[in-house]
């Protein structure tokens, strides 16, 4: 496979200014990130402070109710509500060992924001984090926390207002301020290595979600699920799965309000391979090649582009790309916080929403692991203004 | 087919004693009508190169101006299919040289064996793809070559001499040399450094070294007018456009730098 791609996904399809700083980042994997000290180093702050390992919960309501075994991975649990502290704790520790004292990071629903923030504030780093204008507004919440922490939050008026637009302002950011600084990319998305840190960073969920279930079975699980927006807790969760092929792996995707027309996030499902973010991906794009815009009831899902590892596992057909609507997402959410007490990010109840909607259809004998990547606390607004719409 | 043309361009210029002057413009900015008659008065008012801005939804190495002017342009509904269609219909008339200057992704899209195809008719001698590496170039650049059209390399202020070295066995017409370590637009004053990092890459090529990137008054040059062939500006023509209505005039300083 040519160096920085999945099969015919990934690359580098970057600025020449940003190829210094990229061959940096891969080499300082490769010297650093690998030895024996960094990844101890990496452990420890895993474990003692993000609280690694996270829970499997068997739901035994939910299980009930649908007639198959329901697992959460608890990536809720991890310090800062969701699975994105697992990539940023990772960086913004190999940026201190590269010497770098500031971090720009971008964000959409907020939670790699503060996730980064979080990481920087722990590390004695600057961080400057990128929002579109749009999401400001919608995770206020989140923006609070980042300035808490001492970052520094930039609100994006161009294009769509949202998280490409955040990704752009980022990468700008990053060409200007290079020297000192590290992008600490928030999904498995952007120019090699990104795809491929992210992935080894986010990996940790799905080696512990494997060594935990077989650890209470003593069997594989039939099915994992993950929601896909970037792909960032998706292929984190799959990683350690994929070379046990007996295992579906099924991700979701933000369908929107689903109607045919609507605007969406369902890059898999719906898109077609170009460039964008410095990566050759699946992408919602025009024929001439231009992004178009992208909805989701979930902040964290609403990009038009998708990790290249997950294009590439559509390909080889090692995953499945299914989606799930913003109603769908929404009841699954409510169905959960009923059935076993528990608020899941708006992202993670599409691929919540779509293990429900298998209910009946699956033998007892099945269990289902779903990577429950964040809480919904950050939502609470999303969802009331939500039901108040659907109420009337 | 040579891809000299370019070379030939900036050269004809530095023999009559002056940098070549390259105005980009976004195609389509401000109307699509309008700007045709833009690129005839940057033609005869004396324009070497003219650099057409295909316009991307997501131009990650842009700053505000072009940003804004090539959404301008997308919203007018400017595609690459009609801007190498009127190129086609225009091109005899118009001296300049022309480099198209875009994104990877809308270049993709269109095809690249096909575009080669209908740029060389189109009579299009050169290519800027801003988020185009030298390591993922090869393929692009073998097609272009094939139909006499250049792909022009960008480097800056942090090319390793030996990323330079890299460039300088591929690369054809001139080298776009990015002024700052950012995005395009105005800049008061250029870097200090920006001297020795040109003296450098002027080691490294063979041909013409075009500056870019930052660029309003020829009064910037001083210090590295000796190691610099030809200017580009952007920004600062979409600003002189939107402010007084007229391209030509804004040539006119450049055209006496030496």
């Amino acid at each position: 496979m040519k160096k920085g791609y999945f099969g015919d996904f990934g690359g580098r399809f970057a600025p020449e200014l940003l190829m210094p700083p990229l061959l940096e980042l891969e080499e300082a994997m490769e010297r650093i990130m690998a030895g024996e000290a960094f990844q101890r180093e990496l452990t420890e702050l895993l474990t003692h402070f993000v609280g690694r390992p996270t829970a499997l919960y068997h739901c035994a309501n939910l299980s009930r109710e649908v007639g198959f075994g329901v697992w959460l991975k608890r990536e809720d649990l991890a310090h800062t509500g969701a699975h994105k502290i697992n990539n940023t704790v990772g960086q913004a520790l190999l940026a201190k060992h590269m010497g770098k004292t500031k971090l720009v990071a971008e964000t959409g629903a907020g939670q790699h924001g503060v996730a980064t923030a979080t990481a920087a504030a722990l590390l004695g780093l600057e961080c400057i984090v990128y929002m579109g204008a749009e999401d400001v507004v919608r995770q206020a919440h989140n923006v609070q926390r980042m300035e808490l922490l001492g970052a520094t939050v930039r609100p994006v008026e161009s294009g769509s207002r949202t998280l490409k637009d955040a990704i752009n302002a980022a990468m700008r950011h990053w060409i200007a301020e290079q020297a000192a600084t590290h992008y600490c990319l928030g999904s498995a998305v952007g120019p090699h290595p990104f795809p491929l840190l992210v992935r080894e960073l986010q990996a940790v969920i799905g080696r512990e979600a494997l060594a935990q279930f077989q650890e209470r079975t003593g069997k594989l699980p039939d099915r994992v699920v993950a929601c896909v927006g970037g792909g960032s807790n998706a292929i984190g969760m799959f990683h350690a799965f994929v070379p046990h092929e007996q295992v579906a792996l099924i991700g979701v995707e933000a369908a929107g309000d689903g109607s045919p027309g609507c605007c969406h996030s369902a890059t898999l499902s719906t898109g077609t391979p170009g460039v964008l973010h410095g990566t050759m991906t699946k992408l919602l794009q025009t024929i001439e090649g231009q992004i178009l815009p992208s909805h989701s009831l979930a902040p964290g899902l609403d990009y038009p582009g998708v990790g290249p590892e997950h294009a590439h596992l559509q390909a080889l057909g090692r995953a499945e790309y299914v989606c799930v609507t913003d109603d769908q997402a929404l009841a699954g959410f409510m169905r959960l916080a009923r059935a076993e007490g528990i608020l899941p990010a708006l992202e993670s109840s599409h691929a919540l929403a779509y293990v429900l909607g298998l209910s009946g259809t699956l033998p007892v004998t099945v269990d289902v692991i779903v990577c429950l990547s964040g809480r919904g606390d950050k939502d609470l607004e999303i969802v009331r203004q939500a039901l108040v719409k659907r109420e009337g | 087919m040579s891809t000299s043309h370019l070379t030939d361009k900036i050269n004809q210029a530095m023999a009559q004693g002056r940098k070549a002057v390259m105005p980009y413009l976004p195609a389509g900015y401000p109307t699509k009508d309008a700007f045709w008659k833009h690129i005839e008065d940057l033609d005869a008012a004396g324009a070497d190169i003219i650099e057409v801005g295909v316009p991307f939804s997501d131009p990650v190495a842009d700053g505000p101006v072009v940003e804004q002017a090539a959404l301008c342009c997308l919203e007018q509904g400017v595609t690459l299919g009609w801007i190498l269609e009127e190129l086609t219909q225009r091109r005899s008339a118009i001296q300049a040289g022309i480099v198209l200057m875009g994104y990877m992704n809308p270049f993709l899209q269109y095809g690249i064996p096909k575009l080669a195809l209908d740029a060389a008719q189109a009579g299009v001698n050169g290519l800027i793809i801003a988020d185009l590496p030298l390591e993922e170039s090869d393929e692009i650049r073998n097609v272009l070559q094939e139909q006499g059209i250049a792909l022009i390399p960008l480097v800056g202020l942090n090319s390793s001499m030996e990323r330079l070295r890299m460039h300088a066995d591929k690369a054809a017409g001139f080298v776009y040399f990015v002024s700052v370590m950012g995005t395009t637009g105005v800049r008061d004053a250029l870097p200090e450094e920006l001297r020795n990092a040109l003296i450098q890459a002027r080691q490294s090529f063979s041909i013409p070294l075009a500056l870019g990137f930052g660029l309003h008054s020829p009064a910037q040059l001083q210090g590295v007018e000796t190691v610099v062939d030809g200017v580009v500006m952007g920004s600062a023509l979409i600003r002189h456009l939107d402010a007084t209505g007229k391209v030509g005039d804004f040539l006119v300083p450049w055209m006496i730098a030496r």
